[in-house]
């Protein structure tokens, strides 16, 4: 049967039409073999435009269309939704991309014009081959997994089970609470971080909707939105939390003693311990890398001493098979490295700290009680030095990106030092303030005006140790004089990165990454919390630096996200799947070892295709020898003719 | 006066990478030489030497493939088989006479309009002085 295509160019306001002539695009186009209707129009994606599309479809009993326009990314859902309004199946209609791809990459408009005409010439070409197809429905397992258990996890997880749904909130260190719950006091208002960080992490060890599994990976992924499977590896803890009692007496036979964590390294733990008092689940752990003797059993003496017999050096890693509808992403961020930034003295001399560090001195529960106290002799620093933008802003060694937290955090860390200390004066380094946020310029002014702390506008050139003092070399570009302070201690505004592991994960649930190593967003502004995997959401710093209030406001954005895959009764799959022709197949099996998916088997010596696993690649289809099997509406008959409308003229 | 060489370039895109990227670059109004015409596949795992032979045939200058970044395919290892695809196609193009500089494989991520710029530049740069492509061709 004659093919009635129709083809339709938008103006995009002079977006497309400032470069490609569109209505020379749409005369030509309506001399192309089978398109009886070209017309260009404004704005397409309108609702004059598209009502001029369901028209011409009606009245001249049109059965493909084509739109040239933005990407398909954009508004491929809107065209192929107006298609099926005219009574015409969505796969019948394809979609030019002649704006990111042609007229903003353009400035001759000759030449733009004859691309546009070839890209449209070869969406026609795709669409006079097209199947019509009805989406695929696949039902919807009602659970979601949380990767990550920091703020953001926590806070996606109790809106989920709030919500009425299941959640496995998977955490890899023994204890939810992430870094929040290292944190001293928080901007602006500061509340203290543990204060208000532990009755959530209460909420979710009790919620009876919430399943917590802490020292625990994500092993393996598959499936797709709606039906993930997920094996998560639960690694041993040798502790039975149900016989714990906490009483604490096996860390004080313990003959180990190794860098805390916790406390990033500002004091020891043992090998056996418990992260923090208000850790949950509340049990120890027994670090397997620094018990001296676990295989054989060696030294056994915190077993000795545990009276409940809480301590089984038997228990094995499990590996949990779990089925989920939807995955969250919350993994975090570490501070870039000390090993990156020898030349600020991080990692040679003792009082040069980090700002978890720091928060850790301020923390009422940390390791000197509150006291700000210098790690080398124990004495109170009279002079302390913040620096800013640490690895931050640095394209040329370090990262590019602001850390965006960091000129907060040191505001209130200065400010928070002048209240333990108060004959101390703190100073700031900076290259600019960036403030924005609610109540947070007036928080800076306040470290300023009432707490005294000097801001110096510039960038540090040294920092060396000499006697018992920090020298600081830097210089004030606002007065042009170089400044040198003799400090006391310096805490240096350290970059934020995605936390350790973050792009294995990513691997493993096919998230992409953006170039600094952060979770891709599937769109910077209008899908900030989905990545482009679907079913799959992102949460807190691991998508970018953010401070609590953006990362709580993420994670409950991204709990939302994950209800409405939920709470649907069935999903739809994309019907765009591979197909085998079995009269030319041979049964050999080679598309069989390239799926991906696992969707293809051998059955009676020929392929079949599983339909709901396939997701439509077309490895299979490359590597076939015969032209066997072949995705629906992006077969090869189809890519040639595009090809060669691509090149013709 | 003769006219300047204007090389034809075939690109063959994968939707999530490759062709993101591309839009990104369109997003960031970067500009580079119109002379590629863009075909987006899904992966470009299901580019098979069929379709770049064709390419040549039906008379492109030049023929890029670009994927996302080894570790980053969308389908998993898609991106994996073209790689291996891609070294065999260029051996046999060069074993047939085709300069090597015609045939391109890139890895273009979502975020990376700006590299996407670049390396069309650099292939139109790369081909002008190699001439139009005729070993191939059959519409001379």
């Amino acid at each position: 049967m004659r093919k009635r295509i129709g083809f339709f160019i938008c103006h995009c306001g002079i977006n497309i039409a400032g470069t490609v002539d569109v209505s020379k695009v749409s005369e030509e186009l309506s001399k192309y073999p089978g398109v009886i209707h070209s017309e260009d129009y404004i704005y397409m994606c309108s609702d004059p435009g598209q009502s001029r599309m369901i028209e011409a479809i009606k009245e001249k009993k049109l059965d493909k269309v084509v739109i040239a326009c933005c990407s398909p990314t954009l508004h491929e859902t809107t065209f192929r939704n107006a298609a099926k309004v005219a009574g015409i199946n969505s796969f019948q209609c394809e979609i030019a991309n002649v704006r990111e791809q042609c007229s903003w990459v353009h400035k001759d408009m000759k030449k733009a014009t004859t691309k546009a005409i070839k890209i449209s010439k070869a969406a026609i070409e795709r669409a006079r081959l097209n199947e019509s197809l009805e989406p695929i429905s696949v039902p919807v397992t009602r659970r979601a997994l949380v990767i990550g258990g920091g703020i953001s996890g926590i806070q996606s997880a109790l809106d989920l089970a709030n919500s009425g749904y299941e959640v496995i909130l998977v955490e890899r260190s023994p204890s939810i609470g992430g870094h929040m719950i290292q944190l001293s006091e928080t901007f602006p208002t500061l509340d203290c971080s543990q204060c208000i960080m532990t009755p959530k992490m209460v909420e979710v060890s009790k919620h009876p909707k919430i399943k917590l599994l802490t020292y625990s990976e994500i092993q393996e992924v598959a499936g797709y939105i709606g039906n993930f499977k997920v094996k998560i590896l639960k690694k041993p803890t040798y502790v039975n939390p149900d016989k714990c009692t906490l009483c604490d007496e096996c860390t004080k036979v313990c003959p180990v003693a190794v860098p805390n964590e916790f406390e990033l390294g500002l004091t020891r733990r043992r090998a056996i311990y418990i992260p923090f008092p208000q850790a949950i689940p509340a049990t120890y752990t027994l670090d397997i890398n620094n018990c001296p003797g676990l295989f054989p059993i060696a030294c056994g003496k915190c077993a000795d001493v545990c009276e409940p017999g809480a301590i089984d050096f038997d228990m094995k890693p499990e590996i949990l098979e779990e089925e989920v509808g939807s995955i969250i992403v919350s993994t975090g961020y570490d501070l870039y490295g000390k090993e990156e930034m020898a030349e600020y003295g991080y990692g040679k001399y003792e009082d040069v700290l980090d700002g978890l560090q720091f928060e850790r001195l301020l923390s009422a529960s940390g390791p000197t009680m509150g006291k700000i106290l210098r790690p080398s002799d124990h004495k109170e620093p009279k002079e302390v030095v913040f620096i800013q933008c640490v690895g931050s802003r640095d394209p040329e060694l370090h990262c590019a990106y602001c850390s965006k937290i960091c000129c907060m955090y040191t505001a209130k860390h200065a400010m928070l030092y002048k209240h333990h200390v108060y004959d101390g004066q703190p100073y700031v380094f900076y290259i600019d303030i960036r403030s924005g946020g609610k109540d947070y310029e007036e928080f800076v002014q306040r470290a300023i005006e009432e707490d005294g702390v000097i801001y110096l506008r510039g960038k540090v050139s040294k920092i060396f140790q000499e006697g018992d003092k920090i020298k600081v070399w830097g210089v004030d570009t606002l007065s042009g004089k170089d400044i040198e302070i003799d400090a006391d201690m310096v805490v240096l505004a350290m970059a934020m990165r995605p936390s350790e592991g973050a792009s294995e994960l990513a691997k493993k649930l096919k998230i992409a990454l953006d170039k600094d190593g952060f979770l891709a967003e599937a769109h910077p502004k209008l899908r900030p919390v989905e990545s482009l995997t679907s079913g799959m959401f992102l949460a807190g710093a691991a998508q970018a630096p953010k401070d609590i209030p953006e990362a709580v406001a993420q994670a409950s954005g991204a709990a939302v996200k994950a209800v409405n895959i939920l709470s649907q009764d069935r999903l739809y799959h994309s019907p765009t799947i591979a197909t085998v022709n079995l009269t030319l197949c041979t049964g050999c099996g080679m598309c069989v070892d390239v799926c991906a998916y696992e969707a293809i088997k051998l059955e009676e010596g020929k392929a079949v295709v599983n339909e709901v696993l396939c997701e439509g690649c077309g490895t299979c289809s490359a590597t076939c020898l015969r032209a066997a099997i072949k995705v629906k509406n992006v077969t090869p008959l189809q890519v040639h003719e595009m090809i060669k409308v691509a090149l013709g003229g | 006066m003769e006219e300047k060489f204007e090389p034809k370039i075939i690109a063959f895109l994968c939707k999530w990478c490759s062709s993101a990227g591309s839009d990104l670059a369109g997003v960031s109004r970067m500009k580079y030489p119109p002379n590629v015409v863009p075909i987006t596949v899904m992966c470009s795992g299901s580019i098979s030497t069929n379709y770049i032979l064709s390419a040549f045939k039906d008379g492109a200058d030049g023929v890029l493939v670009s994927g996302c970044h080894p570790g980053d395919c969308h389908y998993i290892k898609g991106n994996y088989y073209a790689r291996r695809r891609i070294t065999l196609v260029k051996e046999l193009l060069e074993f047939i006479g085709i300069e090597p500089e015609r045939f391109q494989m890139s890895w273009v991520s979502a975020a990376e309009g700006a590299k996407y710029t670049e390396i069309i530049k650099d292939f139109v740069k790369e081909l002008e002085p190699l001439g139009p492509q005729n070993k191939l061709r059959s519409n001379l």
